[in-house]
This record gives structure tokens, sequence and C-alpha cells, in this order.
């Protein structure tokens, strides 16, 4: 709760008297993106909030800052419907695999060819009630304005985990990661199954996050 | 105060330290700046690391045929070195070739899925980004096409089924002459070896990537009109047969 009331001070700062109307709060998901390897090793892992319609693009999810281990919890333990989608769908991108309703986690993913997987956990902030996407956007069509539409169009990617706007936003990050993701493999001091330590590919992933998610 | 360190120095200088302290002092401050500049990363003069350059840049250049031929062939020398024989050596030019499949196949995806174009997809249904291959015939259909036109800018000769009811886990693809022979002679006691060992790694690493456990051998089989005829023997693991059939009863394709 504590976490919820400093995001919506933040992002209402930053949005101004606007926001007051349709808390922008609401609208805010928090992501944890982790690579690993066909073994299981994990090869990156990033965490990052929405970027936006006026987020601060910080992560801040449900758990305590101390239990930020169930990020990594839930990601691994969505892999045995991965290894089960995998053969079923031949796509790469397999959409959104898993929840975790306790946590009200999606998990999306995407696999790699050569069998490295991308899984894309994303939570919405933590409601003080029952709203969601229905009222968030019942309030923006109240204000008819420019500024409220963008906010609508990012505010049904994260009110809406399943939605498919949400399905092909994260498709283009997973799109853009895996284009760096072939650059780094590429490389001939790179072998498959090590880390991914270049800060060029974390900001490469991160500007892939701002710009999609 | 400062008299007995640059005694202890002098000392050290004298009695033939390697290294004067003053001198470690500055090769610290020297590198404590170069990391403070880039953390463990060197960035060319231009700027521009390997994220800044476009996958595609060369995807229709041409490599030159002469340094491969010397490359490869250094490669070979290399690998004679350290081997007791035929097998060994044929071992090594494989492993040698494996990780370079696991990349390709990466490349080879991210090429038909930027150019959507039917490049890849044997099925050619163009516009959307080509399948995972889930299936044996898939697979094979993948390197046979694809995956030779990438390497050698031609399809593979022919791709073939056991027709032993005892191996039906074999499959053959025959290149009536592989590029990376062509400049090889092997003496006459190593007639066996074949150097397109290295394709066949090239072959496991693919398979392996896709899931597919496999083990790839190549065998000289000439004919009349193709003296280096080549046929790369792909076995596939029980588990891959045993997944195959499951799949074939769910009808996945």
């Amino acid at each position: 709760m504590a976490a919820a009331s400093k995001a919506a001070i933040s992002s209402s700062a930053v949005l101004g008297s606007i926001s007051t109307l349709n808390n922008p709060s609401l609208l805010k998901m928090s992501y944890y993106f982790t690579i690993l390897s066909p073994t299981d090793t994990p090869l990156f892992n990033i965490a990052f909030g929405t970027s936006k319609g006026g987020g601060d693009g910080i992560a801040r999810f449900r758990f305590p800052e101390t239990a930020q281990y169930m990020n990594q919890f839930i990601i691994h333990s969505s892999l045995d419907i991965l290894e089960e989608a995998q053969w079923t769908n031949g796509g790469m991108y397999l959409k959104h695999i898993d929840t975790y309703p306790p946590a009200a986690a999606y998990i999306s993913a995407f696999l790699t060819p050569s069998g490295a997987r991308f899984l894309l956990l994303h939570q919405p902030p933590n409601l003080p009630s029952s709203t969601s996407s229905s009222s968030g956007l019942g309030s923006s069509s109240l204000l008819g304005t420019a500024g409220s539409t963008t906010r609508a169009s990012s505010s049904s990617i994260a009110a809406n985990p399943t939605s498919p706007q949400t399905e092909e936003a994260v498709r283009q990050f997973m799109n853009e990661v895996y284009e760096n993701y072939v650059k780094t493999a590429m490389s001939p001091f790179y072998k498959q199954g090590m880390e991914i330590k270049s800060p060029v590919f974390r900001t490469r992933v991160t500007a892939a996050g701002k710009k999609w998610l | 105060m400062a008299a007995p360190p640059r005694h202890a120095t002098m000392q050290s200088i004298s009695n033939g330290g390697i290294v004067p302290g003053t001198d470690r002092q500055q090769t610290q401050q020297t590198q404590a700046q170069l990391s403070q500049q880039s953390p463990g990363l060197r960035v060319p003069s231009n700027r521009k690391t390997i994220y800044d350059r476009h996958l595609n840049r060369s995807r229709n250049t041409e490599l030159s045929r002469a340094s491969f031929a010397f490359l490869f062939g250094e490669m070979v020398t290399y690998a004679q070195r350290r081997v007791t024989g035929i097998q060994d050596l044929e071992k090594r030019l494989n492993e040698q070739g494996y990780p370079l499949g696991l990349r390709l196949l990466d490349l080879l995806f991210y090429r038909s899925t930027s150019t959507s174009s039917s490049a890849l997809s044997s099925s050619s249904t163009s516009s959307s980004p080509p399948n995972r291959p889930l299936r044996i015939i898939t697979l094979l259909h993948l390197i046979h096409g694809p995956l030779w036109r990438l390497l050698f800018g031609r399809a593979a000769d022919a791709l073939e089924h056991s027709v032993s009811p005892d191996t039906p886990n074999e499959y053959m693809i025959t290149d009536n002459d592989p590029m990376v022979n062509t400049y090889i002679s092997a003496p006459r006691d190593m007639s066996m070896l074949n150097c397109a060992a290295y394709v066949a790694g090239i072959i496991e690493g693919v398979c392996d990537g896709c899931g597919f456990e496999t083990k790839v051998s190549a065998h000289n089989q000439p004919t009349e009109l193709w003296p280096s005829r080549t046929v790369f023997l792909v076995r596939f693991g029980d588990p891959v047969m045993e997944r195959e059939k499951v799949l074939e009863r769910a009808g996945v394709k």
C-alpha cells in the first residue's frame, strides 16, 4: 500500500491537475524481464515500469523490497508451461502463457529458435478498490482531450494484460530484444549459455521497454 | 615522516624490485581512469558497437572463396596437430562447426522475420514470421533449403529417409560437391577422412538448437559424375523419436 500511494504522488506531480480525474497510478505496470538459456541458466534480467503516458519507468512490485525474489520465483515456475506450449505452437512469440493470481502477475514468453527463453512478467499496480479498465477508460472519455487519448491507449496496455494491444506491444518489445540478442550471440566472444553482461545490451533493452511498454 | 617508506622503496629497487613504488601508483591511477571511462567495455574509436550494426548489412554480400579455402585449410591443420586418428580429427572438426550452427539458426530466423520474405519458409507463407520447426521433416527441410542457401548459396542436392526398418531415425542429406572439400585432397592413407565433418557439426548445432538431439556424420560416397559427393547421416536420438510420435498423434505440423 505504501508503494502504491508513493506512485500516485510522484506521477500526479508529473501529469499535473488532469491526473486527479483519471488517477494515473492505476495505469502503471511493473515489468520483470529475464532471459534464460536452454539449460535454465539466467542470462540477463531487468526490472522496469511503464514509461508511456507519463510513467516514470520505475518498477513498483507488490512485494516488499525484501521479497523481490518472488518475481524470479513466479517467472521460473512458468517454465513447465512454457515447455509444454513450446511443442504445440511453432511461433517464436508464445503470447501470454501463465498467470499467477495471488500476485496478479502475467507472464508472456518468447522463444528463440536456438532455445533461449525470454520471459516477461507484468504486474498491474495494487488497486485500492475494484477499479479496472472500464473505469479508467470511462473517465478518459469524459475528458475528451488530446492528452487523454494517448493516455487511454496506454491505459489499455496497462489495465488489461491480456488484451490484443498488450500482446502486440509485448511482441514488439520481444522482437526488439531478439534483434539485440542475435547481435550478442553473433559475437565470437560469446558462447551460448554465457551471462550477457554488456552495458550496451542493457541500455538497448531499457530503451525497448520505454518504447513499447 | 615520509622518509622510512621512501627508504624502503629505494631498498626494494636496489634489491632488484620489479616495480618501483611511484610507477606502480601511476599505473594504478591510469587504470582507475580507464575503468571510469569504460567499465569493462572497449568502445571502438568510431563509437559503433556491435549493437549499432545492422544484421542484414552483409545479407547479400559474398565472401572470397580463396580466403575461405585458406582459413578452412588452416583449421584442418590446426585440428590435425592435436589428434590421434581420423575419427578424432573428424570429431574436432565437428566440434568447431557446432557453435556456428547454433548462431546461424538465430541469424537465419532473424533475417527471415525482418524481411518477412518467403526466403525461409518452405511452405511459402510470406508475411507471417516463420515458425520454429517442431517436426523432423520441417527441420530437415530448413537445413536442406534455407540453411544451405545461407552457407553455400544453393540448396543441398538430396534429402532421404533411411529405407531400413531397423533405423527409422536416420536421415540423409546429400551434397554432390561440398564447398568445404573443393580444395582438399586427402592423402591415400587417410582416404576415409571427410573434412565436411565441419559441416556435419554445423547441422548438429542447428538440430540441437531446435531441441532435436542428434548425431551427424559426413561420409564419402563418390560417383562417376561427382567424385567428392558427400552424404550427411543425421541420426536422431530416441527421445526425439518418441516426441515425434506424440506430436504426430496430436496432429502438430
